[in-house]
């Protein structure tokens, strides 16, 4: 079977110069990288940013007089302007660096939440990753808040206008995933935020699976909170970003105690600096946010419309083929998907199908997706997901379907 | 690719996952665990009906993947009418089999059981192959053991 005629103009052949890791075989097959959910490749952009600032620049920031520690501390600042940049934050001060989306939330249920009192109410949806789940099951634990979950449908879509009726005067806050990493679903995360404002509560949103694939701008959003995590951004692991508005960062506080983050210290108190730095205790992850700065610049040089626009026809292209394997069921059918397939295929446990696949160089995920409730949900205990991202070609889903084939000749 | 894959997914484990033996639950059981790999998702309730110092039967019910569902099966055979002292030597060499660093110099000295062999060139899969040998290990073990165990 041949691709479809192209609409965009994509080059992915260059793109995938880029990403030198993608240019190898496993088992004795081209590996077909389809589990970009669980994280990114990285860029020769990314990896020589790494390895410049290790060879050239290496010091502590904030401290230190001397010319490296000058030049890692403009940066390390430099990356969080392109943080900003990338979310169109108003401010840099709004930018706090993470290790990551469940380092951000944990964050925010621990530092935002220090406020809740008990029968205060935190609400989520019910396609929440394990990250925007048990952080406020632990803040529940401590003080007692309720969490109620937004429900959904059986093609995975959020009753969105169940939110106004789940707000009550208790409600302190909406935490929810701009896009589901099991179900690929994009929520309507504006509509969520502006309902939710009516009614003067807050929201975070987890963009751990939106910024891969799709522009956010949190000022159009009016998001409260916004976080991701840069390893699923062709970034380092253990970096990341949470985003905070100003005000709402200034009330907060801090979240660990260090250096870093004081303004004075004395035996008998200290006082606190202002956001971010008052939740960025101890020496961050510098070249990590080198990395990301050098992955956001990277993106910043491609045209992501037509990078948006080249993943929904991998997407689509995959959705139809899947829907030509005997027996497989497509797990999440939201018209607003990003390009991620979650599937099952009857008499084929997901652990042997990813078992299978990868002798056949497909590398796709297998498993809960760390969301256990989506799972509950629709019944199985697992699907297999492969997921796509802008370096991904039509003949990586050709290796999978025919990787699929032959888990059915060997097991039904 | 194909004759590696079918090292691990051999005709006879691929039959235990089509027809597993023993599958159904055992209102008289002796002794009910219940195993967990959370990983993947994979859980299992394995029944024992000990009398005498043998156990008389062996069954189970649950969900998994080929690997450990046919090891399930292949466990309510082996087990069936031995004694626990007898099931207790079993169980060590499963986990040898499985889980030590040099390989078994005969995997077929433990007759069917030998198939499962093939998970060792597969290290994300010996899991699933050791769920239900876990289990059984509960099961055999004092009667104030824990009634559920977990692969992690």
């Amino acid at each position: 079977m041949n691709a479809p005629q192209r609409v965009t103009t994509w080059d992915v052949e260059a793109v995938r110069a880029d990403f030198p890791i993608l240019a190898q075989t496993v088992h004795g097959k081209p590996l077909a990288y389809l589990d970009n959910a669980a994280t990114t490749q990285k860029p020769n952009a990314v990896i020589d940013a790494i390895a410049h600032f290790y060879r050239h620049d290496n010091a502590n920031i904030h401290r230190g007089v001397h010319a490296l520690a000058e030049r890692a501390t403009i940066a390390y600042e430099a990356a969080r302007e392109a943080a900003r940049r990338f979310l169109n934050a108003r401010s840099a001060n709004e930018i706090v660096f993470v290790r990551g989306t469940t380092e951000a939330i944990n964050l925010v249920a621990t530092s935002f939440g220090a406020r809740f009192q008990p029968g205060d109410e935190v609400i989520v949806s019910a396609m929440e990753h394990h990250a925007n789940i048990v952080p406020w099951q632990l803040l529940q634990a401590r003080t007692g808040i309720v969490l109620k979950v937004i429900p959904m449908d059986e093609s995975g879509v959020l009753y969105s206008e169940e939110l106004a009726a789940l707000i009550t005067p208790r409600t302190r806050l909406v935490a929810v995933t701009h896009v589901s990493n099991a179900l690929g679903t994009i929520n309507p995360v504006a509509e969520l935020i502006a309902i939710a404002h009516q009614h003067g509560v807050p929201v975070l949103v987890d963009g751990a699976q939106a910024v891969p694939h799709m522009p956010v701008d949190v000022q159009a959003l009016d998001a409260d909170f916004y976080c991701f995590s840069g390893h699923k951004l062709f970034s380092p692991t253990g970096i990341g970003v949470l985003y905070g508005k100003a005000e709402l960062l200034e009330s907060m506080p801090p979240y660990q105690g260090g250096g870093d983050m004081i303004r004075t210290v004395s035996f008998e108190k200290s006082t606190f600096a202002p956001p971010p730095q008052r939740f960025e205790a101890g020496t961050p992850h510098i070249a990590g946010a080198i990395g990301l700065k050098a992955a956001i610049e990277y993106l910043e040089r491609l045209d992501r419309l037509a990078a948006l626009r080249y993943e929904q026809e991998l997407l689509t292209y995959a959705t139809e083929r899947l829907q030509t394997v005997p027996g497989l069921k497509i797990v999440g059918s939201a018209p607003e998907k990003a390009a991620v397939v979650s599937f099952t295929i009857d008499g084929i446990h997901p652990h042997d199908l990813g078992t299978i696949v990868d002798r056949y160089g497909v590398a796709i995920r297998v498993g809960h997706h760390c969301a256990m409730p989506v799972m509950t949900f629709f019944g199985v205990p697992a699907t297999a997901r492969a997921s796509f991202a802008f370096y991904n070609t039509f003949a990586e889903i050709d290796q999978l379907i025919d990787a699929l084939q032959r888990a059915r000749d060997l097991l039904v | 690719m194909e004759q590696e894959l079918r090292d691990l997914y051999q005709e006879l484990i691929l039959d235990h996952k089509r027809r597993p033996r023993n599958f159904r639950e055992m209102a008289d059981a002796t002794r009910t665990v219940e195993g967990h790999n959370p990983l993947c998702g994979d859980h299992l309730r394995l029944f024992v009906k000990r009398e005498a110092g043998r156990i008389v039967d062996v069954s189970f019910v649950g969900e998994g993947c080929a690997i450990s569902t046919a090891s399930a099966s292949l466990l309510t055979e082996a087990l069936k009418g031995k004694t626990v002292e007898e099931a207790e030597a079993l169980l060590g060499q499963m986990v040898e089999l499985l889980t030590a660093s040099e390989a078994p110099p005969d995997p077929m000295a433990l007759g069917k059981l030998g198939v499962l062999a093939g998970v060792r060139d597969y290290p994300s899969r010996v899991k699933c192959a050791m769920l239900p040998w876990r289990t059984l290990e509960a099961a055999l073990s004092n009667d104030d053991a824990p009634t559920a165990i977990s692969t992690e």
